[in-house]
């Protein structure tokens, strides 16, 4: 097994789930619960542009660069305001209800998205084929591949990451997110719109989960309504890994997780618990530092 | 919540259950099929109720417990090659079911029950997922392909009588000086901890109490469908459940049997309706957590606070 391969295909796959896992990190920053309808977002991103991409096919000539950025654009955009429509129907009501309630709700949407687009009128349960956005080329190094693709995610993560951590410290909206994040209350005596602000943060993680579906969809070509459920759920893990409602520890989490799964599918006779494998260290985490690797421990006050 | 007089119904139900698997044998196939369902899932809520409703720990992961006690059992009678007439083994190898599942729930509880809320959610999960691959994993079990063959054991008298005693069981638990203690933490962990409430303590009892019965359903689910599959116990079967204690209103015992029994007719009734299903319980997940959040059944004047 050639560890350096593994190495980058994990990199590929970190980058993924830490762009799920920032949408989830932000989320629980400003609510403090988790959005479970995060990965059904994610999987109506992989849907939105594989019914987009065939448009701008059309228009802008097959595989083009300004068009593959297009998909991207538009599929966030829509996701963005999905998101924002999840909250402002199903969690804004509940805002200052006990935590279980908001909890409950978030899986009843997930399973509504879930299940209404396994409908036959809607997406189907069966896979389809996901149309492909770029060219796909692989560079040689030796035994080493390196896909198109994964530079792809990778590129685009990055650049995600930079845009996201100079909108949450550097713009006025970003201090009024982290404001929000502090303290709910607080913020709104100091004339925070509150409301906005968590609408704000729901669209933009909404958004991110989009591209990540899309990033995730080019990976595993066939996308169906519950193509979002395993990363959704990895992605959380590894937001938990880095210390739920922090940026930079999303990203670590995202890339540790993303490594381990690629490496332990390597090793033969590990390759069948993968699945177990990110519970596993979500399980190990919990015990040994609740607060996630680059959390705080916050002690609750009486 | 209060439930009076719970040996009364416990002997009613022995005693129905009794009466009932005497006439047995004159039901319709179909409806005994459905009865025992009923009872089944009777089994399932109200142990999922201890946990998530008395205690007020949101547990995702019932279904992994019901895997362990069924696979469990149902390999005990495979191996030990019984047939239909063997009365005293299949109570035994339910208990038994239902201890290894407890001890898993002991496993599973301690560490994870230091956590709340969300946290709890997803780590119950996520052992509910373990238990689901390490069952396909595991050859003596049949692997991926499941276990086929089990000898035909339950009927609608073990069923309900189980259900019964497990009604009473929890029930008694729940009212008894120490089961005030789940009330307790589920009102409030701090205030319950500071009034000298062990509460890690209490909410392991509930798990292991709950994972026990949940394992007996399991035992009477494999030797009733005598087949068992891993991929049948992934997390929405866990929802399922989630979602009877939820319509009853999470901690009211005779609401959450009533859920119990009607979401079990309700996909029989339904059945042009099929593949709507998951999304009407969507729905109604939503919309009672929005209208409703103490369950469609909550009709007392006497209004318990909800935390």
């Amino acid at each position: 097994m050639d560890w350096l391969q593994q190495i980058i295909n994990g990199l590929g796959l970190g980058a993924i789930y830490a762009l799920i896992a920032l949408g989830y990190t932000m989320v629980y920053g400003v609510l403090r619960f988790i959005n479970f309808a995060h990965s059904d977002v994610l999987m109506l991103g992989a849907f939105s542009s594989f019914y987009i991409a065939p448009k701008i096919e059309k228009v802008m000539g097959s595989q083009s660069l300004l068009g593959c950025i297009l998909v991207f654009i538009l599929a966030a955009a829509i996701c963005a305001c999905l998101g924002m429509l999840i909250e402002r129907l199903a969690y804004r009501p509940l805002r200052n209800r006990p935590k279980l309630t908001v909890l409950i709700t978030a899986i009843g949407v997930s399973l509504l998205i879930e299940f209404t687009c396994q409908n036959e009128n809607v997406f189907g349960a069966s896979p389809q084929p996901f149309p492909k956005l770029l060219p796909e080329k692989s560079i040689h190094f030796g035994n080493v591949i390196l896909s198109s693709n994964d530079l792809l995610t990778v590129t685009v993560t990055i650049v995600l990451l930079a845009a996201m951590w100079l909108i949450v410290q550097k713009t006025r909206i970003g201090t009024a997110m982290r404001a929000v994040s502090y303290n709910q209350q607080a913020a709104l005596l100091m004339g925070v719109p509150v409301n906005r602000i968590i609408s704000f943060t729901f669209g933009l993680g909404s958004a991110l989960a989009a591209v990540a579906g899309i990033l995730y969809a080019i990976k595993a070509p066939g996308i169906e309504p519950l193509m979002g459920v395993q990363p959704g759920l990895r992605a959380f893990v590894a937001a938990v890994l880095g210390g739920i409602g922090n940026l930079p520890g999303a990203v670590l989490g995202g890339v540790l997780l993303g490594l381990l799964e690629t490496i332990a599918g390597g090793i033969p006779g590990l390759s069948n618990y993968r699945d177990a494998i990110a519970f596993g260290i979500l399980i190990l985490i919990l015990i040994l530092k609740p607060a996630g690797l680059l959390g705080r421990s916050s002690v609750e006050k009486v | 919540m209060p439930f009076p007089g719970e040996k009364r119904w416990l002997l009613l139900g022995v005693a129905l259950a009794i009466l009932a698997s005497y006439f047995a044998p004159q039901f319709n196939r179909y409806y005994l099929g459905v009865a025992i369902d009923v009872g089944i899932a009777i089994i399932l809520a109200t142990s999922l109720n201890l946990i998530n409703g008395h205690t007020g720990q949101f547990s995702l992961g019932h279904a992994g417990f019901m895997a362990v006690g069924g696979f469990f059992s149902a390999w005990l009678s495979l191996k030990a090659g019984v047939t239909a007439d063997a009365f005293w083994f299949f109570p035994l190898a339910l208990v038994a079911g239902g201890l290894l599942s407890a001890v898993v729930g002991l496993l599973v509880g301690v560490p994870s029950l230091r956590l709340r809320g969300d946290y709890l959610a997803i780590v119950t999960l996520g052992f509910g997922e373990i238990i689901r691959v390490v069952a396909q994993n595991t050859e003596a079990i049949g692997a991926a392909s499941g276990l086929k063959g089990i000898p035909k054991l339950t009927t609608l008298g073990w069923t309900f009588g189980f259900a019964a005693v497990t009604i009473y069981a929890i029930t008694a638990l729940v009212n008894s000086t120490y089961g005030r203690g789940f009330i307790a933490v589920h009102d409030d962990e701090i205030a319950a901890e500071s009034n000298g409430v062990d509460t890690t303590r209490t909410k392991v009892t509930a798990f292991v109490t709950g994972a026990f019965f949940a394992g007996i359903a399991g035992g009477l689910y494999a030797h009733h469908k005598q087949f068992l599959s891993p991929t049948g116990f992934d997390w929405l079967k866990s929802i399922d459940i989630v979602v009877m204690v939820i319509l009853g209103g999470m901690g009211r015992t005779v609401g959450v049997i009533a859920a119990a029994i009607l979401l079990t007719l309700m996909p029989e009734l339904l059945r042009d309706f099929s593949e709507y299903r998951m999304i009407l319980y969507a729905l109604l997940i939503i919309l009672l957590m929005l209208l409703r959040p103490a369950g469609l059944f909550s009709f007392n004047l006497k209004r318990r606070k909800h935390s």
